[in-house]
C-alpha cells in the first residue's frame, strides 16, 4: 500500500526556503541574541515533541496490521445509518497515523462494503478529532484547554459531513455506490 | 505535568499494541516495530524544520496585520479569511500548527484560528492531490469537499457564540 518515496520533496524544499528566509530576517532585523533566543526555545520544544511522534508512529504501524477491517466494515456498511456515522467517526478519532494508512484504510473500508457517508465521517473524523495529531502536535503548540475546546466544538462535525454527503449522494448520483 | 500524563498514554498504548502484535506472532511485531521506526525517521526532518521554523515565522508575522484582519474584532470576515487561508496553506501538521500559532500568539482570535485550522485540516491541499486523489473514487472526494464546506464555519461559529477556548 505503501507509495514509493519521491527522489525530491518539493514540499518540504519549499517550507525549508521558507522557514530560512524568515530565521535570515530575524538574525537581520532583531540581531544575534533574539535570533538565537528564538532557536533555542525551539530546540527545546523539538526534543519535547520527539517521545510523541516515535509513540505516534509505532501506534499507526501496530494499529494498521492488527485492525479487523471485515469486521469494521459491517459496522459501517451501507445499512448503518446513523450508528455507522457514529462508529466512523470513533474509529477515525482513535486510529492514528498519517495520511499514508488513513486513506489506504479509508479505500479498504469501501471495497469491503462501508458507506459513503460513513467513509466521509471517517475521513473528516481523522482529520479533525484524530488524537494522536492533537496529542503529538496540537497540545505542544497550543495547550491542553485550546485543544480540548476545539476537540469539543469539532466533534459533530464528522456526522454533519457524513449526513450531507450521504443526501448529496442521494440526490445527484442515486445509483453511485462509490465503490473504488 | 500534562506532557507526562499524555506522553504516559501514548506509550502505554504503544506498550498494549506491541504486546497484542507480539501474541499474534512474532513476524506481525517486528514489521511494526520496523515500519513504525521508518515512518519516525522519515518525519523527523519535517518536525525539526517545522518545529524550529515556526517560532522565527511567529517572530516576522506582523502582529498589526494579523490583528486586523484575524483579530478577535473581525468578526465573519476574518473566519472567511482564515477559511480562505487554511485552505490554501501547503504543508504537513507542523506547517498548519505552526502558523496558527504563530498567529495567535500574534494576536489572532480564537475563532479565526479554529476556522483556519479546520479548513487546512479539510482541504489541504498537498494531502488531497498526493494522497486522496490516487487512492480514493473521484466521486468521493467530490462528495467530501462539498461536504466539507459547510463545516470550518460551523465550528468558528460555536467558538464565538460560546467564547472559548
Amino acid at each position: 500500500m505503501r507509495r514509493k518515496r519521491k527522489p525530491f520533496d518539493w514540499s518540504t524544499a519549499g517550507i525549508l526556503a521558507v522557514m530560512s528566509t524568515a530565521a535570515a530576517a530575524v538574525y537581520f532585523r532583531d540581531g544575534r541574541d533574539r535570533f538565537l533566543e528564538i532557536l533555542f526555545h525551539d530546540l527545546r520544544l523539538f526534543a519535547d515533541v520527539l517521545a510523541k511522534v516515535a509513540a505516534g508512529c509505532l501506534i499507526g504501524a501496530f494499529l494498521a496490521r492488527l485492525m479487523p477491517r471485515e469486521l469494521v466494515a459491517k459496522w459501517i456498511g451501507a445499512e448503518s445509518g446513523l450508528m455507522g456515522l457514529l462508529i466512523a467517526t470513533l474509529l477515525g478519532a482513535v486510529l492514528p497515523g498519517g495520511p499514508v494508512t488513513i486513506y489506504p484504510i479509508a479505500s479498504a473500508f469501501l471495497v469491503v462494503g462501508a458507506d459513503v457517508g460513513a467513509t466521509i465521517a471517517f475521513i473528516t473524523s481523522w482529520t479533525l478529532l484524530g488524537y494522536t495529531r492533537a496529542l503529538v502536535w496540537e497540545i505542544p503548540f497550543f495547550g491542553l484547554e485550546f485543544v480540548l475546546w476545539r476537540t469539543l466544538l469539532s466533534t459533530p462535525l464528522p456526522i454533519i459531513a457524513g449526513l450531507l454527503a450521504r443526501f448529496l449522494i442521494r440526490t445527484v448520483a442515486p445509483h453511485w455506490e462509490g465503490r473504488p | 505535568m500534562t506532557l507526562y500524563i499524555v506522553e504516559g498514554l501514548l506509550w502505554g498504548l504503544v506498550a498494549a499494541l506491541a504486546l497484542a502484535a507480539a501474541v499474534r506472532g512474532r513476524i506481525l511485531f517486528r514489521e511494526g516495530v520496523r515500519e513504525g521506526a521508518m515512518d519516525f525517521l522519515r518525519l523527523l526532518p519535517k518536525v525539526l524544520i517545522g518545529v524550529v521554523g515556526s517560532g522565527f515565522i511567529a517572530a516576522i508575522m506582523p502582529p498589526e496585520i494579523i490583528a486586523r484582519w484575524l483579530g478577535p474584532d473581525s468578526g465573519f470576515l476574518g473566519v472567511l479569511i482564515g477559511v480562505v487561508g487554511g485552505a490554501l496553506s501547503p504543508g504537513g501538521p507542523v506547517v498548519g500548527f505552526s502558523i496558527s500559532a504563530a498567529a495567535l500568539k500574534s494576536g489572532a482570535g480564537a475563532p479565526q484560528v479554529i476556522a483556519y485550522m479546520t479548513a487546512w485540516a479539510l482541504f489541504a491541499l498537498q494531502r488531497f492531490f498526493l494522497w486522496e486523489l490516487p487512492i480514493m473514487p473521484r466521486g468521493l472526494v467530490l462528495a467530501r469537499l462539498i461536504a466539507s464546506l459547510p463545516l470550518p464555519f460551523l465550528v468558528a461559529g460555536a467558538a464565538m457564540l460560546l467564547g472559548r477556548p
